[in-house]
């Protein structure tokens, strides 16, 4: 087999390894907008906040020093302990379960029956008030997170493709495991919402929002327990780039990453996301691979974009989306 | 008492179709323009200009660009810093390529090369809708910045990758490069701001206006009673595109001087201007102005007061601006969902009945 096409599968390879970590974001998304019909562009956001929590959880950091430092004049920085990575993750998650509560009591109560671009504007606003927080509380230099996660090459997978190919592929561990949790995430977040009573509210939410409330379920209960699932979920996302990338700013940038796969896939469906994930992130990586270094390399940073909005001129509702009928 | 259409006889329907048709209005109007221009310029030093004025007056082009898009046609776009990154790039190439004309109309010709940029990647909005368009509209966004990071041709090959506005001059007075006076960058972008602002006005008050708003409200009844979308909407962004390359050739030839394109009109660029547009008041090009106002002068603000008047370190006060911003947003959108152009409006009709209500 030439070169060319065995170095073509193990981008292929890598390329799904992405589109997973691409549509572990793009879950959250859809998430809230099924539920609330609300776009939220602070997912991105949230992951980063999530990660940084984490990060200052594990590390026994003192939430606001930087502040404290600044007003009263102190040196405070760490309390000198440090929690292990499952119960730092458990309080984390407390704490995006007190986030969600706060955003829906403080926010988007108030924006009940607003546009959409209100919305939408609203959780902009929400994006630059985390990125500002979670830089208050945490501090904003670069950030180890070390979870216990396997890195590096898998050996495995690498023995196995030399003796077929007579070259090793390599496979990042990490990518495997994000790809094992995305399954159970997805799989989780599919029965929840087909089996469970909540899931069952959740979906009778997204369908019609008065005609829920007229048969008793609490939208405001709903709504919290939607942002806390985003919330859960970008911490999921949070912790797989993350641990990929270190904690930093440009964490939160993976939400633009996340939008064409959201466009592709459809914002209403979970499975969308997924797919559209898939496509997207072997699309890209297939490009750069055969395209890129004629045009000067970096084609990423438009590539599904641009892959998305051509798809939408011929299916203005992304792959799986519902159709879109309008009415005079 | 003073602020009313009684007493006030329009005798011709000029008069009756005047942009202003309350006297007070209008008087404020023509005070506003003659302190812009024959006031304030004596006033004026390197900071203030720098700091606001500027970027005030070139924010606010850009506010009424995205305006006329998002607010009179209801077509969202968060492409709004690659249309002007095409502003920058455009006006760039022919300062560089035609030395011998004035820049006044390089700056006209890079709109003009802008509206064509924008109306093409307008089209999909003929079938895609909504978020979906906004989201679309991200890849003019990505695509055109990654264009002019990657093509020598569009940076004239310089090693830096950077583009830097020759000296150009306006009747003999320098205007773009290191040695302007500050009230000549300011004169050169108020005439452009003023012109956008009345074409602007009158353009949304006419036949185009009407057919964008038509759009806007429900495109399938719009198209029923014959306005055609395709044209409607591509006039739109053509509109809104040439005040956005305006803005983005001031943006670079007279403030900046030196512009690297991803840091200049990145992504924050486009909501930046989204932001201003909401705050001010979708759909008014008082808004627009208002929008741009806040926008520029509340950063200036708290860093004023944070790090000149309490002492804190700048990298803790950008953090808590970018909370505030945030909170300020939101704040907006819970208290007042048109913007600041509705408090406007809401102070007009109770100055009417001043000091008299009932």
């Amino acid at each position: 087999m030439p070169d060319s096409v065995i170095f073509g599968m193990e981008v292929f390879l890598n390329g799904l390894m992405a589109g997973v970590l691409y549509a572990l974001v793009a879950l959250g998304f859809v998430l809230i907008y099924k539920a609330s019909g609300i776009f939220n562009y602070a997912q991105g956001v949230m992951a980063l906040f999530a990660a940084l929590t984490l990060v200052g959880i594990m590390e026994g950091q003192v939430p606001f020093s930087h502040l404290i430092n600044a007003v009263l004049g102190t040196q405070v920085h760490h309390f000198g302990w440090h929690v292990p990575a499952l119960l730092a993750v458990a309080l984390t998650v407390v704490v995006m379960i007190a986030l969600a509560w706060i955003v829906n009591k403080l926010i988007f109560r108030h924006l009940v029956g607003q546009e959409p671009i209100i919305l939408f504007m609203a959780t902009i606003g929400l994006a630059y008030f985390l990125e500002g927080f979670g830089d208050v509380m945490w501090g904003a230099d670069i950030k180890k997170l070390d979870v216990g996660l396997p890195q590096g090459m898998n050996s495995a997978i690498d023995d196995v493709t030399f003796g077929i190919f007579g070259y090793g592929f390599f496979i990042d561990n990490l990518d495997i495991v994000a790809t094992l949790v995305a399954a159970l995430l997805v799989a989780g977040l599919v029965a929840f919402a087909q089996y469970s009573k909540h899931g069952r509210a959740m979906r009778a939410v997204a369908d019609d929002h008065q005609a829920a409330l007229s048969v008793g379920i609490s939208l405001n209960f709903i709504w919290v327990m939607v942002w806390s699932l985003a919330g859960f979920v970008a911490l999921v996302a949070g912790i797989m780039w993350g641990t990929k990338m270190g904690v930093q700013f440009s964490l939160s940038l993976i939400a633009l990453k996340a939008l064409p796969v959201l466009m592709l896939g459809g914002f209403t469906s979970i499975p969308g996301a997924i797919v559209g994930g898939l496509i997207i992130g072997v699309g890209e990586k297939m490009f750069e691979f055969a395209i890129g270094p004629l045009v000067g390399g970096a084609t990423e940073n438009w590539f599904a974009y641009m892959l998305a909005l051509i798809f939408l001129v011929f299916r203005p509702q992304g792959l799986f989306g519902e159709k879109i009928i309008e009415r005079v | 008492m003073f602020y009313r259409e009684a007493g006030d006889f329009k005798t011709s329907y000029v008069d009756d179709n005047q942009t202003f048709p309350i006297k007070f209005d209008r008087y404020r109007y023509y005070v506003v323009l003659v302190a812009a221009f024959a006031v304030i310029p004596f006033l004026l030093n390197d900071y203030w200009v720098n700091a606001v004025f500027l970027p005030f007056l070139i924010y606010s082009i850009a506010a009424i660009g995205l305006n006329i898009l998002v607010g009179y046609c209801g077509q969202v776009s968060l492409g709004t810093g690659g249309f002007m990154a095409v502003g920058a790039y455009a006006c760039y190439k022919l300062m560089v390529a035609f030395p011998e004309i004035s820049i006044f109309f390089h700056v006209i010709i890079s709109g003009g090369i802008t509206a064509l940029v924008c109306v093409l990647f307008g089209l999909p909005s003929l079938r895609i809708k909504g978020f979906y368009l906004a989201v679309a509209t991200l890849a003019a966004q990505f695509f055109l910045v990654w264009l002019f990071n990657r093509v020598g041709w569009f940076y004239n090959y310089s090693a830096s990758g950077q583009i830097n506005a020759p000296e150009r001059t306006v009747f003999g007075i320098a205007v773009t490069g290191a040695q302007n006076p500050p009230w000549s960058a300011y004169l050169f972008c108020l005439v452009f701001t003023v012109a956008c602002a009345i074409i602007a006005r009158n353009l949304t008050r006419g036949m185009a206006g009407r057919k964008w708003m038509a759009i806007r409200d429900m495109d399938i009844a719009a198209e029923i009673i014959g306005v055609n979308p395709l044209k409607a909407k591509l006039t739109a962004f053509a509109v809104s595109g040439f005040f956005v390359g305006i803005s983005g050739a001031l943006f670079f030839s007279v403030y900046l001087g030196a512009v690297e394109v991803g840091e200049a009109f990145g992504i924050n660029k486009s909501f930046l201007v989204l932001f201003m547009v909401i705050i001010g008041g979708l759909g008014s090009i008082f808004g627009s102005f208002a929008g741009a106002a806040f926008l520029v002068l509340l950063p200036v603000l708290l860093k004023n007061v944070l790090v000149g008047g309490l002492g804190w370190p700048t990298d803790l006060a950008a953090h808590l601006e970018f909370m505030i911003v945030g909170s300020l947003i939101i704040v907006f959108l819970i208290a007042e969902p048109h913007g600041l152009a509705q408090l406007w409006r809401v102070a007009k009709e109770k100055l009417r009945l001043w000091p008299f209500p009932h």
